[in-house]
């Protein structure tokens, strides 16, 4: 028995985006649920079970959604996991509520992702090589990677990026496509960090590098906040003060290996659960909204999935459609690339406001089938959602 | 207070890279092997992912591979690296099979691509430490 129709999506919070300082990590967590919880028109006493994604923010934090449950003062739980996949993690989160609903261990799930990456401009360490840090500061610098100047994630993707690149043709103008589209959609989402900053090809071009093939807007933001889900069943998601979106289908894929050699996100693999489950095909998918923390992985995404073949989605992207009035409007909201860094709950957000018909000036004029991918690592770990407005 | 400058990191000769250091000591490139299954790897590990066996032990290899992937960096995240951006790290696959991150010696960013053919080449960095780098090669 799948949870497909019987589950629901029946609340969103999202707190302020970006450079907030304001609260810490637990406090963008507490505020993300309260403003969830009123937006489903529920009560914090209807919540019988938690799950966190927690951010780099809450370290090696153990019992993470113990801690968040005594901070929304909790009672009578039936559920609670901190998880982390990485990027994939809020669908999984989606998809480990749903499963339990189904059977009955619980009603109504907050799922729940906060993090704050970003220290106010007065407590900032100087950036950018100027040699003022004491020795002590570089103690990190142990390792062999260091030792060759590599540092930091964006440079090992990098790495998988440039081989794929030599592999399937894929080149720096797709790159650039896709951070153009994802713009043009940021420019109507007011929630947007990047709305009211046009882009242009040539605009990308000029922009810094980060790490070769990487320019600085190839890589995702970086963003204080909080984002929270209510999922519950589908008679009480009909309850509830916004129209429910309903979990069709569900899956993950994490597949191992060496991504370099693979060249391949685990949406091949999650995305045969969740279709099958859902009962649709790749060509039944309305609207996307994908796991973006690079350009690229929004290229390597949309090929994982059938839409395009291996090194086809630059040209899919640059022929315009993904972008407002193409064919397959992907991540309508701008993404992690031009809206706001709250890993998978980007793309699962933007899902849910798009499934409502609440997008207004960027609404996609169809969203009966709505793709949500999650992924996290080096395309190391997948989550594929399958939502909709309609129960089946 | 004038402070002195930041060199480049030293990496630590952790035991699990020990035998790997004193190799490049004296000019030899060494990876890990599994005593269980044969399969080579690097870096190493504690165990084999291939048959789950705990023993190995460290066999030379050529020195000869070919470009897997590499990157450019222009972000200074060490002030040892600063006066070097921008410059590439790259990943060569060794004939015998496992990968390697280093970098590039005697050629420019720009003539860098995937697929050209390297050679090993050793760079002292102190009494302790020298790191195996690598330079094209001519087929």
């Amino acid at each position: 028995m799948t949870p497909k129709g019987r589950v629901a999506i029946a609340g969103l919070g999202l707190t302020p985006q970006g450079q907030v300082y304001d609260r810490t990590h637990v406090g963008f967590a507490v505020e993300a649920v309260r403003l969830a919880l009123e937006d489903a028109g529920l009560a914090r006493t209807d919540l019988d079970g938690l799950l966190l994604n927690p951010g780099l923010a809450w370290g090696d934090a153990a019992m993470g959604s113990f801690m968040l449950q005594q901070a929304l003062g909790l009672r009578e739980l039936r559920l609670s996991a901190s998880m982390n996949l990485g990027g994939a993690t809020a669908g999984a989160m989606i998809q480990h509520a749903a499963l339990a609903i189904a059977a009955g261990m619980c009603t109504t799930v907050a799922c729940v992702f906060a993090d704050r990456p970003l220290k106010p401009p007065a407590e900032r360490r100087s950036r950018g090589g100027e040699p003022t840090g004491s020795a002590a500061a570089y103690a990190f610098a142990r390792g062999l990677d260091a030792a060759y100047g590599q540092f930091g994630i964006n440079a090992i993707y990098a790495m998988v990026a440039r081989r794929y690149m030599h592999v399937y043709g894929t080149t720096q103008d797709d790159l650039g496509a896709v951070a153009v589209a994802q713009r043009r959609w940021a420019n109507m989402n007011p929630a947007a960090q990047f709305h009211d900053v046009p882009l242009t090809l040539g605009d990308y071009h000029a922009s810094r590098w980060v790490v070769e093939p990487f320019h600085v807007l190839d890589c995702c933001l970086v963003s204080n906040g909080g984002a929270a889900v209510i999922v519950t069943s589908a008679e009480r998601a009909r309850d509830s003060k916004k129209p429910p979106v309903y979990v069709w289908g569900m899956g993950q894929g994490h597949p191992g290996g060496d991504p370099a050699e693979r060249l391949a996100s685990g949406a091949p693999l999650a995305k045969r659960t969740a279709f099958v489950m859902a009962g649709i095909e790749t060509s039944d998918v309305q609207l996307c909204e994908l796991y973006d923390c690079y350009s690229f992985t929004v290229l390597v995404t949309l090929e994982d999935y059938g839409f395009c073949r291996k090194g086809e989605a630059g040209a899919f992207v640059a022929a315009g459609h993904t972008a407002p009035g193409g064919t397959l409007p992907v991540n309508t909201g701008g993404g992690q690339l031009s809206s706001f860094y709250m890993w998978g709950m980007t793309p699962l957000v933007e899902a849910v406001i798009q499934a409502r018909g609440e997008a207004g000036e960027r609404q996609a004029p169809r969203r009966d089938v709505v793709l949500v991918s999650g992924n996290g690592g080096l395309l190391s770990t997948h989550s594929t959602l399958v939502v909709s407005p309609l129960p089946s | 207070m004038s402070e002195t400058p930041i060199a480049k990191p030293v990496p630590e000769a952790s035991p699990a890279l020990a035998p790997f250091f004193a190799a490049a000591r004296a000019g030899r490139l060494v990876v890990q092997r599994c005593a269980g299954c044969g399969a080579l790897r690097f870096p190493p590990r504690e165990l084999c992912s291939r048959c789950l066996g705990l023993e190995a032990t460290w066999q030379d290899v050529s020195g000869r591979g070919e470009i897997f992937s590499y990157n450019v960096m222009h972000q200074v995240y060490h002030p040892g690296f600063a006066a070097d951006v921008p410059y590439a790290v790259v990943i060569v696959k060794l004939e015998e099979g496992p990968k390697i991150t280093s970098n590039l010696v005697g050629c420019p960013v720009d003539e860098i691509a995937v697929g050209m053919p390297v050679e090993v080449a050793f760079e002292q960095l102190s009494p302790e430490v020298t790191l195996p780098k690598f330079r094209r090669r001519r087929c």
